[in-house]
């Protein structure tokens, strides 16, 4: 198996792909994670990381929850502004 | 407060009459501004036959993405004190046993950070505290937790699972539904919190087939406790009731049992249990006479949800017969392949009923590894999709 990536370098991946659809593209928790693993292989990320990396990302207030007829994962509302 | 009070002619209809009414109860605390607002904003609706609330967007607390529904009001210059009206969600404790004093500091929070509005219990379950501030989230929150209460499920996760207040107050369980639903509870708390679902799955416990939770019709996943052997008869106590005249045995049981497998010669009643769907009516009609049999368990149904997206579904029979006992090991491995199948190809918004709908039961039970039995269709001669084998034919001939 080749080396597994960090729940740290997911979550940074995350980040962006959240960060650069911001405004554009409504994403939820599977939509990160779909993303995630086509972009880091199948080999290296799987679900469990890419749910690690999620909370991660929550945790530490770089990214939040919103409701907009479902639950997506997006930008708190001062760093998106 | 001396906030000019507004008239509510059409409100006011609903204090009339012997029975409680919630016009009434607003109406005791109606001196504060938020409860004027709210009232007006209602009567409004009531004219207008509109209704005037939005909800969604970014709120929360830290780390949470359920529990929190934010709701604002569409006129927030007419109704300035309710323009941010935010419910919050608050886990119930399994069955609804509370003490005086738990639901006094509830209460205390509420009225100290909230407009002290409460409904117990929402439909889900949960304890809901109607009307807050996005500044007040957290510091209620952190209240909360410093006396045993932790926020509920809301948008697309877990919703926070309940029960029947089971074999703690009720004859008829047949599995113990309180430690069950707390077990679930504690076992799926970052699918409660941090939602990853295409939309919300609810997880209800009833104790018998009598469902006091309603979980047949609204619980995505219903665990509905029932028995396999036959039913237990007091054969002395079912005469007494013929004697008593209460009840007509002929008329009130046997000619209401839904498939007719009961018969009562004046003397003995005798039930065919290899008939007995389980439906609990003899049970409820002569509790001291029959009970549920020794042999207890759940059956597994899934699918029911309520209509808000699409219309209504009933839930399904899915696993007709299992034991319920703790770690519940083959429940949780199959209640997590449904939730990764469904999270994987369930579309925005759609129910694990309307899934199943969509991409047929028999796929779907290969996806997550489950056999097909009949109890999982209403009509099997009729159903084409699912092919049992010549054995079983041969068995039933
Ligand atoms: S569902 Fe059955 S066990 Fe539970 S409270 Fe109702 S009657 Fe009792
Ligand atoms: S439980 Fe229902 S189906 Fe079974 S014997 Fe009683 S009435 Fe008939």
């Amino acid at each position: 198996m080749a080396d597994p990536v960090s729940v740290e370098e997911v979550a940074a991946a995350m980040f962006d792909l959240v960060k650069s659809t911001y405004g554009k593209k409504n994403l939820k928790a599977m939509d990160l994670t779909k993303a995630m693993i086509e972009q880091f292989g199948e080999d290296r990320c799987d679900k469990q990381l890419c749910k690690q990396a999620i909370r991660q990302l929550i945790d530490s207030g770089k990214c939040t929850y919103s409701y907009v007829g479902g639950s997506y994962i997006t930008l708190p509302p001062e760093a998106g502004s | 407060m001396s906030e000019k009070k507004r008239e509510t002619p059409l409100l006011d209809e609903l204090e009339k009459g012997p029975w409680p009414s919630f016009v009434r109860e607003l109406k005791k605390s109606a001196d504060t501004p938020v409860i004027q607002d709210l009232l007006g904003q209602l009567e409004r609706s009531y004219e207008e036959h509109l209704g005037h609330w939005k909800h969604g967007g970014i709120v929360g607390v830290m780390g949470y993405g359920g529990g929190v529904i934010g709701r604002y009001s569409d006129l927030p210059e007419e109704f300035p004190h309710i323009a941010h009206f935010h419910t919050m969600r608050v886990n119930q404790p399994a069955g609804w046993f509370y003490t005086s004093d738990a639901l006094r500091k509830i209460c205390d929070i509420w009225e100290a950070h909230g407009s002290g509005i409460t409904n117990m219990h929402g439909s889900t379950g949960d304890i809901i505290l109607l009307g807050t501030t996005t500044d007040q989230l957290e510091p209620v929150f952190s209240k909360l937790t410093e006396i045993g209460f932790d926020l509920g499920g809301s948008g697309s996760d877990m919703r926070t699972p309940s029960a029947c207040c089971g074999p703690a107050r009720c004859e008829w369980a047949c599995y113990d539904t309180l430690a069950a639903v707390y077990d679930f509870t504690q076992s799926y708390q970052d699918e409660l919190h941090r939602p990853a679902f295409p939309y919300k799955y609810k997880l209800k416990f009833a104790g018998c087939p009598n469902d006091c939770v309603a979980s047949v019709a609204r619980a995505d996943m219903s665990f509905i406790g029932t028995w396999k052997d036959d039913i237990q008869m007091d054969a002395e106590q079912v005469r007494q009731y013929a004697a008593s005249g209460t009840v007509d045995i002929q008329k009130d049981v046997c000619e209401r049992c839904p498939t007719r497998c009961m018969s009562w010669d004046g003397t003995n009643l005798t039930i065919d249990n290899s008939e007995c769907v389980k439906c609990m009516h003899c049970i409820n009609v002569m509790p001291k006479a029959l009970r549920p049999g020794k042999e207890r368990g759940c059956t597994v149904l899934i699918g029911a949800k309520a209509p808000i997206v699409g219309g209504a579904l009933l839930s399904s029979v899915f696993v007709p017969f299992i034991e319920m006992e703790p770690p519940y090991s083959d429940l949780k491995e199959l209640l997590e392949a449904i939730w990764d199948l469904w999270s994987e190809h369930g579309k925005n918004r759609e129910r694990v009923g309307e899934f199943i709908q969509r991409v047929g039961l028999g796929n779907f039970l290969e996806q997550i590894g489950l056999e097909p039995v009949p109890e999982m269709i209403a009509h099997p001669r009729t159903n084409p999709y699912i092919f049992f084998g010549e054995e079983l034919h041969e068995k039933q001939a």
